[in-house]
């Protein structure tokens, strides 16, 4: 059997359907948009920076999406189709190996130059071979891109070394922030602080620890649109203050997402003024150990530490309290590339008896000459679902004579400590925003193919399997390799997954034209939003 | 001739001595309950294994917000974590930061305080124009700032940071307490006589000196492990102070418990007790030792 982009965006429609995905999203009485009026929103973490060609993280996205284009962009209304956001047309070869992009002739920065198809070479160029001293979170992505071509100015051709049928999706992907090629090639890293972009809201102002804005861009290229004449966004790092906020009316929505407890709350105070969507969620929290420290570098370590979690009980348990929901392997469960739940239980760290799986792990520690371990776990200060998360793991290790110090820190040292390799042990996460195997495989690539992948292992194997599914066409075939690669990395365990996490949106019925997803990297441009007041 | 005069005789009964506990048991009633309070506490923080029915760290999620029962005397929290356990193991961090806080600040003040009122002119000057600086800042906010730039440095499972963020507001306040109480101190014949000899500037600050303040340092000591208890329960409960899941009176009246305080009122109810009583039993202990110790009170 083979998959092309029919079958692949037949199989995702499938799984979105078939995990409800479709279901969570009503549809809303629309009526016709009104312009005017501020959006403002709370955002639960502070971005790092602001180049998106270099995080994963949803700060920064929430933050900056709103400033910027990106060439195609995810159809919320049919997800997971595509629809061009700059793009006015694109063209695929059969064989997948040229995509053709004819792009809007009206789009310009907020300088006020228009934007070409060399502004968009020159920002693939920059994901898929970054300058040094560049960090792009998006260069194993993109490595099959060969050459890129721009006959005009308004055409961009994308030259391909190997087919990939998920590509087109990638080139939706919300991180692809369209960067003015004039302003890249004076200075490289420049986008990690300045803002230039061509979306619907020109730049206001970053006041550090307490908001971002932007006003609407009245050359913006998409006819009529943005309604709103401005956004604001909050930075609101406590739960507490956030649900006050909604309550009183001083924000109007939290587009990452809240806890179930956190949803009773609302509805309980505020009825139907407040819109409560939900979905699950193309996001998982991962446990990542530094294998460049001892006693890290060892497997056995490693692997006893990833045996000791009872994810399955945690999955139950927590699903109450925190935004955490499923257990499962690098795929998220459910999609159909996901390992079906009686093969995950027979894999290391998913077993059913946890006994015996914490027996297995403390004779681990005690031949790997480390029996009464101590390190520290490296945390996000993030209410939901890190600190939750901490505490379980804490628990969990506690129970195989493991003593581990939680240590939990603002985004940005929390990222830095990471990217640095200045941990221990630590909660990472799996951001994606469609599953796509290519997409959720990447962060487990080697660490000089990709630096996301914060265990800073090096695994050729996990390469070679890696690549050879990306270019698999066959189902079947691709989903062994699938399975052969997360059987690699659950006996390595340089990083495995803890849970999936559950979305739950509150938005204050006022708030019109924003999309419910399973990822909430998606739909954040503002464009279409509007207020109903 | 008249005969001699018989001369009356006076006897001086001395009254008994009593042990300085029972005399102070006796004239400070409610510092004697309030000292009993702070023992119970005490204990609680030094034998927290023997005492506490459950592990404070162990989730158990069969008994996830679990009402007080027999089992569990003031419930459980939101992983299903004993909450009295969690209480008896909070006093150790609360009794441990509050008292090296206090310590720190009261030790660092006095010392400040009596240099600053031996010296006098330029230096005293400086001193206290420094002191009115910090003391214009609200000690809560002044805590908030000092963590917030020190960050997190445990040592032995103790944030040693922390304690410096409580004592560093407590120190300028102990200060000019004890410099007003130096000042009655510097003046004496003693001291005097102890510059006359020659003897050095530090010898007569911590020999003659610093002994002479020793009773408002007691009381201050005393009243100040309360307020460091409240900042740090404070600066926990706003996400400054100890981390989770370490037990501490503070956290735990944060995160999960804003959440769930309408289901499970015992969650914020008996960690707000625990504060509410300790703090309450070291400011009553402290007045009570003022009351005691100062002649002046006994009037």
């Amino acid at each position: 059997m083979s998959t092309n982009r029919r079958d692949f965006m037949k199989a995702a429609a499938f799984t979105a359907a078939g995990l409800g995905l479709l279901d969570a999203m009503p549809a809303r009485a629309q009526g016709a948009p009104k312009r005017g009026g501020t959006l403002t929103f709370a955002i639960s973490a502070e971005t790092p920076h602001y180049d998106a060609h270099g995080s994963d993280t949803f700060a920064t996205l929430h933050f900056g999406a709103p400033f910027y284009s990106t060439l195609l962009q995810f159809d919320l209304a049919n997800y997971p189709k595509v629809k061009g956001d700059l793009a006015t047309s694109w063209d695929v070869a059969p064989d997948l190996m040229k995509y053709t992009f004819k792009i809007t002739p009206n789009a310009m920065f907020h300088d006020g130059s228009p934007l070409t198809s060399a502004d968009i070479k020159a920002t693939y160029e920059r994901m898929r071979n970054p300058p040094t001293g560049v960090v792009s979170t998006r260069k194993a992505t993109f490595e099959d891109i060969d050459t890129i071509e721009t006959p005009d100015a308004h055409t961009v051709v994308f030259n391909m070394k190997a087919g990939n049928p998920a590509m087109l999706e990638h080139f939706a992907s919300p991180w692809n922030w369209i960067y003015k090629a004039s302003l890249l090639a004076a200075e490289p890293n420049g986008p990690k602080t300045k803002i230039m972009g061509s979306g619907a809201f020109v730049f206001g102002e970053h006041v550090k620890g307490s908001h971002v804005t932007g006003t609407r861009f009245d050359k913006y290229y998409k006819s009529g649109q943005p309604y709103l004449d401005g956004f604001r966004g909050v930075f609101m790092t406590q739960p507490a203050a956030m649900l006050n906020a909604l309550q009183g009316g001083q924000v109007q929505a939290e587009f990452r997402g809240v806890s179930p407890a956190e949803r009773d709350r609302l509805v309980q105070v505020m009825g139907d003024k407040i819109r409560i969507e939900e979905s699950s969620w193309t996001l998982n929290l991962m446990v990542v150990f530094n294998t460049e420290k001892k006693p890290f570098n060892d497997p056995r370590v490693r692997r006893a530490l990833h045996m000791a979690i009872d994810r399955r009980a945690g999955a139950a348990g927590l699903a109450r309290t925190a935004v955490l929901r499923d257990a499962g392997g690098l795929i998220r469960p459910g999609s159909p590339f996901a390992m079906k739940d009686e093969d995950l239980a027979k894999m290391p760290g998913f077993g059913r008896d946890i006994k015996a799986a914490r027996a297995e792990a403390k004779r681990l520690l005690k031949e790997a000459g480390v029996p009464n371990l101590t390190f520290t776990l490296h945390n996000r200060n993030l209410a939901q679902p890190y600190t939750p998360a901490g505490i379980f793991l804490v628990d969990q290790w506690r129970q195989i004579g493991v003593n581990v110090e939680h240590r939990q820190f603002e985004t940005s040292p929390y990222l830095a400590g990471m990217s640095s390799g200045n941990f221990d042990v630590a909660i990472d996460f799996s951001n994606l925003f469609m599953d796509e195997p290519s997409l959720a495989l990447a962060k487990y690539v080697s660490f000089n193919r990709a630096p996301e992948n914060r265990s800073r292992a090096i695994d050729a194997e996990l390469d070679r399997l890696y690549a050879a599914q990306s270019h698999e066409r066959d189902f079947k075939k691709r989903f062994d390799l699938i399975r052969a690669f997360e059987k690699r990395a659950f006996d390595q365990a340089y990083q495995v997954p803890l849970l999936w996490w559950y979305r739950i949106v509150p938005t204050l019925k006022t708030v019109m034209g924003w999309q419910m997803s399973p990822s909430h990297n998606l739909g954040q441009d503002l464009a279409g939003v509007w207020l109903n007041t | 001739m008249a005969g001699a005069v018989s001369q009356p005789v006076i006897t001086y009964k001395l009254r008994k001595r009593r042990h300085p506990v029972l005399e102070f048991i006796a004239a400070q009633p409610l510092g004697a309950i309030s000292g009993v309070a702070i023992l119970i506490m005490l204990f609680g923080g030094l034998f927290s294994e023997l005492v506490a029915p459950y592990d404070p760290f162990d989730i158990d999620f069969g008994a996830m917000l679990a009402a007080p029962s027999a089992e569990h005397l003031m419930g459980t929290d939101a992983f299903g974590r004993d909450i009295f356990s969690r209480i008896i193991y909070g006093a150790r961090t609360a009794l441990t930061i509050g008292f090296f806080s206090s310590l720190l600040g009261c030790t660092t003040g006095a010392i400040v305080g009596v240099a600053s009122a031996y010296f006098g002119g330029r230096a005293d000057m400086i001193i206290q124009r420094f002191i009115d600086v910090i003391l214009s800042f609200p000690i809560i906010v002044l805590a908030l700032v000092v963590v917030a730039m020190l960050g997190r440095n445990q040592i032995a499972g103790v944030d040693v940071n922390l304690i410096f963020a409580i004592a560093i507001p407590v120190m300028p306040k102990v200060a000019r307490v004890v410099r007003a109480a130096a000042l009655t101190i510097r003046d004496m014949p003693y001291i005097d006589a102890a510059r006359a000899a020659g003897f050095s500037h530090t010898r007569i600050i911590f020999r003659h000196m610093v002994p002479n303040v020793a009773a408002p340092f007691l009381i201050m000591f005393t009243a100040y492990v309360a307020q460091a208890i409240l900042l740090e329960a404070s600066l926990s409960f706003l996400g400054l102070g100890v981390t989770e899941p370490t037990p501490a009176w503070g956290l735990m009246l944060s995160g999960n418990a804003s959440d769930f305080y309408r289901e499970a009122p015992w969650m914020i109810l008996f960690p707000g007790v625990a504060i509410s009583v300790a703090v309450f039993a070291f400011n009553l202990f402290g007045d009570s030792l003022r009351d005691w110790l100062d002649p002046k009170f006994k009037v």
